[in-house]
């Protein structure tokens, strides 16, 4: 559990002035991440929205050491800078305890950077991976990512008279990470703070690789009016679209389970990206995304049973 | 920030000073603003958890008001408030 008061005294790492739209959650997301560490940080973040408009040359957002880099690598930059820090450590040339963190959205993280997390992970690097996830590539103009989820209407899988908008299920990343045997994986919701930055504390503290994958909803590329973040944020939870679980030393758990999971349309009407689904023709959509919400959940209960014991 | 010649800039484009986004003010993107009746605030620090761009300025576990140099207008602060004591007013030049 953290408290507000004491989170409030942490120095901002991630200043005001960055060119994010206004609204956004992914600045959200990298504040509450990073309220979980008071000890230095070295972060570094792959292309996407976060990294494009918090360093617009020549201004920096980040009031700590921060690495540029391109779409593909994050982790394994972070990854050297790791080894590097390791090294000097030895050498008695940096004393300081040190964390490194690296942040990538959807698209750099699901998609075009999977490989390099993989091998940081697979190499046991001391690092906390962040995925902002917001669903889809908004940096370039909402184009479908590995983590679109079904019916949504993105630019590369618009919804018209043929299509209904991406018509496969996103992946499930989070496994995927945890199939690394790493120490720490959850999924949190900047619409949780508590929630998140409990998680982020364990991620910081835990030796070796920690992963963070974090909904961060984006009102340019779901249409919703831009003060509604948070509030479709916590739809997400409450509906069981954006299950809380975590992965500690092989076990999975949930760390919040909503009292009565509200039907999935609360969370889907409340978006322009998912509109079209509400046309007569598309309601059969509707229910086979309420199916896999009910499907995946009961698997997650089951998972998180098997692996409890 | 005094622009910089060819030979001036480090190599690789590094910026040698940290967040230095502070210089850049964002307030003028705003078209809404947000006020605050303090009389009703208990201080709960639900608008600074959530403002996406760390606006709401809070000294010795109290919320002081808005930096409105960057402020983007976006509502997430009125949003989140749970005693409403936020309201967003059409932020026309005085
Ligand atoms: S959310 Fe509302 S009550 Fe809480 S500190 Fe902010 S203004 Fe005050
Ligand atoms: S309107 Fe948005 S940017 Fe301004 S203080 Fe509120 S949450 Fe922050």
């Amino acid at each position: 559990m953290a408290n507000i008061k004491e989170l409030s005294k942490i120095p901002e790492r991630l200043t005001s002035g960055h060119r994010l739209c206004s609204g956004c959650g992914a600045s959200i997301a990298v504040r509450q991440v990073l309220m979980g560490t008071t000890s230095p940080v070295v972060t570094a973040a792959a292309t996407g929205c976060l990294e494009v408009a918090t360093t617009i040359y020549p201004y920096t957002a980040w009031a700590v050491p921060f690495i540029h880099n391109a779409f593909e690598n994050v982790a394994a930059t972070i990854s050297g800078a790791e080894t590097a820090y390791r090294a000097l450590k030895k050498k008695g040339k940096i004393t300081k305890d040190i964390k490194f963190v690296a942040f990538g959205g959807d698209g750099g993280t699901y998609d075009i950077g999977l490989q390099s997390l993989s091998g940081a992970l697979e190499r046991g690097h001391n690092f906390v991976y962040v995925c902002y996830d917001n669903e889809a590539y908004m940096n370039t103009g909402i184009q479908r990512s590995g983590a679109t989820p079904t019916g949504a209407s993105t630019t590369t899988a618009p919804a018209g008279k043929v299509s209904y908008g991406k018509p496969q299920i996103r992946k499930d990343l989070t496994a995927i990470v945890a199939a690394h045997h790493i120490p720490y994986a959850a999924q949190g919701c900047i619409s949780h703070w508590n929630d998140l930055v409990t998680k982020s504390q364990k991620a910081f503290a835990i030796e070796g690789p920690a992963f963070l994958n974090v909904f961060s909803p984006c009102h340019r590329g779901w249409r919703y009016p831009q003060s509604d973040t948070i509030k479709i944020a916590k739809l997400a939870v409450e509906t069981g679209f954006w299950p809380l679980i975590e992965f500690e030393n092989g076990k999975w758990s949930f760390t919040y389970r909503p009292k009565e999971r509200k039907p999935v349309v609360e969370f889907l009407k409340t978006q322009g990206r998912f509109k079209h689904l509400f046309k007569e023709e598309n309601k059969p959509v509707l229910g086979r995304i309420q199916k896999d919400i009910d499907t995946h959940w009961n698997y997650l209960e089951k998972l998180t049973q098997a692996t409890s014991a | 920030m005094a622009k910089k010649g060819w030979k001036d800039i480090p190599i690789g484009g590094l910026i040698e000073e940290a967040g230095t986004a502070k210089e850049y003010k964002t307030g003028s993107w705003r078209t809404f603003r947000p006020v605050i009746d303090k009389a009703k605030c208990i201080n709960c620090l639900q608008c600074w958890m959530h403002c996406p761009d760390s606006c709401i300025k809070v000294k010795d576990s109290k919320m002081e008001g808005f930096d409105y140099d960057y402020c983007k207008g976006c509502g997430i602060c009125a949003s989140v408030c749970p005693v409403k004591c936020i309201k967003m007013k059409p932020d026309v030049k005085q």
